[in-house]
């Protein structure tokens, strides 16, 4: 066995000891590995004080290029990551990932089992890799995803590979989150009706066949060009391109093929740089951001106060007795939290506490 | 407040590839509850530590088949403790003699789990003996 190293950073201080919103950004931005996954953690458990530390890290934010990779089960997203992280080290790029696997609806447990594909990154310094479990969330990521995103972005991570759970046709909340976004698919996935279905084949930026030795990889090539040639027009004028790779291990032609596709993600970047397109997808994240916050922030809290004063449990009785509907109990909840005495009330209330399970 | 999800890494230090122990407690973990990040085989202490750094995991389970667990544990010990992570519970598995046991416990492992103990053991002691971070 080869005698490893230990990612010791310079600046490294353990989680504990004086810990003041300043010290922490500033480990952050030191890349300190302890610091980092902890508010990773703490944005997971939805803990108020990590909504704060977020507010002084987005200044330090935006700089990033975040690739998704999406695709259903077993296409071979995480062998893919494992060699893009490969292939943008380099390129002298530092790379942070965040690979999301589901959580059990019956459990809350969860088996988080991407980095075993990655884990030959472990020692690298430049490479910083998170799982994460969904936690309820169902459009392929994690609430956290967002929010983890931008610690990667403020630890100074050039590259952010965000990996989706294995998806279905209508996970597509990682079009919200990513730059390019990576659709990775497998011969044998149904006929050509699929290709020209809504949802997740309309978000790709960049087609990836994988496994393009079995059978069935041709026509499927045939049938995804078929299907990009139906279509009028691109919203940013990049066509998507469609890649095959044979996974053969990190055999040389297996390595040259990925190292096309890292160069087309390079491309797409530049051209939605280029363009107002990224400012466009920025303003499309902004608004998710925003109603996200907005939900946890007001909505969240409005419903809570109203446990809180019975009124809640009196407006379902008069809506489940007919007495009322919903919208007018909805006027009747916007006049009653205009009122001076409720709006000291719900800006008394930290924002992202989970509120969700009482409703 | 969410509820606090404890985050538990199971590894395979070491050369031996037999990991369908490993598998099964992974398994028993989900069930119980656990978050479970799963590295698989292969893994050399400073992998196993640095995955654990950046999980932020609560408790790191280690499965060892080949006789080197004498070596290996230990090191884990050592080099978390190296990164101020001491914080972190170290646990055992795998074949280990009994003679070998009061060694790794001096060591800093703090429970050794050998085939044949019961699933429902092993998770009641995790979650007797581990609890989940606090914030920051």
């Amino acid at each position: 066995m080869n005698k490893g190293t230990v990612l010791a950073e310079q600046t490294h201080t353990p989680a504990q000891g004086p810990n003041t919103t300043d010290r922490i950004v500033e480990r952050i931005r030191n890349g300190d590995v302890r610091t980092v996954s902890r508010l990773i953690r703490n944005i997971e458990d939805k803990n108020p004080r990590a909504t704060e530390l977020i507010k002084s890290l987005f200044p330090l934010t935006g700089r990033a290029h975040v690739i998704g990779l999406t695709g259903a089960p077993g296409a071979g997203k995480s062998t893919l990551s494992d060699a893009l992280i490969t292939n943008y080290r380099k390129q002298g790029k530092t790379v942070g990932v965040l690979a999301v696997d589901p959580t059990s609806p019956f459990t809350g447990g969860a088996i988080l089992g991407d980095r075993v594909r990655m884990q030959k990154h472990a020692e690298d310094k430049g490479v910083f890799i998170r799982s994460l479990a969904t936690r309820g969330a169902l459009g392929g990521l994690s609430d956290a995803v967002d929010e983890a995103i931008h610690v990667l972005d403020a630890m100074g991570k050039d590259i952010i590979l965000v990996e989706t759970v294995g998806t279905g046709q209508s996970e597509v909340d990682i079009m919200n989150n990513a730059h390019s976004i990576l659709l990775v698919l497998t011969p044998g996935m149904g006929d050509e009706v699929q290709t020209i279905k809504a949802g997740v084949m309309e978000i790709a930026d960049l087609f990836v066949i994988n496994k393009a030795d079995q059978p069935g990889a041709a026509k499927l090539l045939n049938e995804l060009t078929r299907a990009l040639d139906m279509a009028d027009g691109f919203r940013s004028g990049w066509r998507p391109p469609i890649l095959t790779v044979e996974n053969l291990a990190q055999s040389e032609p297996f390595l040259a093929k990925v190292d096309q596709v890292r160069s087309k993600i390079d491309e797409h970047y530049e051209l939605l740089r280029d363009s107002d397109v990224l400012k466009e997808r920025e303003r499309r994240k902004a608004g998710v951001q925003l109603k996200h916050a907005l939900d946890s922030g007001l909505v969240d809290k409005v419903v809570e106060s109203l446990h809180e004063s019975g009124k809640w449990e009196e407006m379902l009785t008069a809506l489940a007795g007919k007495q009322s509907d919903p919208y007018s109990l909805t006027e009747d909840i916007v006049s009653l939290v205009c009122a001076e005495d409720w709006r000291q009330r719900l800006n008394a209330m930290p924002i992202t506490a989970d509120r969700r399970e009482k409703t | 407040m969410a509820d606090k999800t404890l985050r538990i890494l199971v590894a395979k230090p070491g050369l031996d590839g037999h990991d369908r122990g490993a598998r099964i407690l992974a398994r028993a973990f989900r069930d119980a509850g656990f978050e479970v990040v799963y590295t698989g085989c292969h893994q050399t202490p400073e992998q196993i530590v640095n995955a654990a750094l950046q999980e932020d995991v609560d408790c790191v389970g280690l499965s060892c088949l080949s006789g080197a667990h004498k070596a290996l544990f230990p090191k884990v010990v050592d080099l978390l403790r190296e990164q101020g992570a001491d914080d972190i519970v170290v646990v055992g598995g795998g074949i280990i003699p009994k003679q070998d046991m009061p060694y790794l416990r001096e060591r800093g492992v703090q429970e050794i789990f050998t085939p044949g103990t019961p699933l429902e053991d092993i998770i009641s002691w995790v979650k007797t003996n581990v609890s989940p971070r606090d914030e920051l």
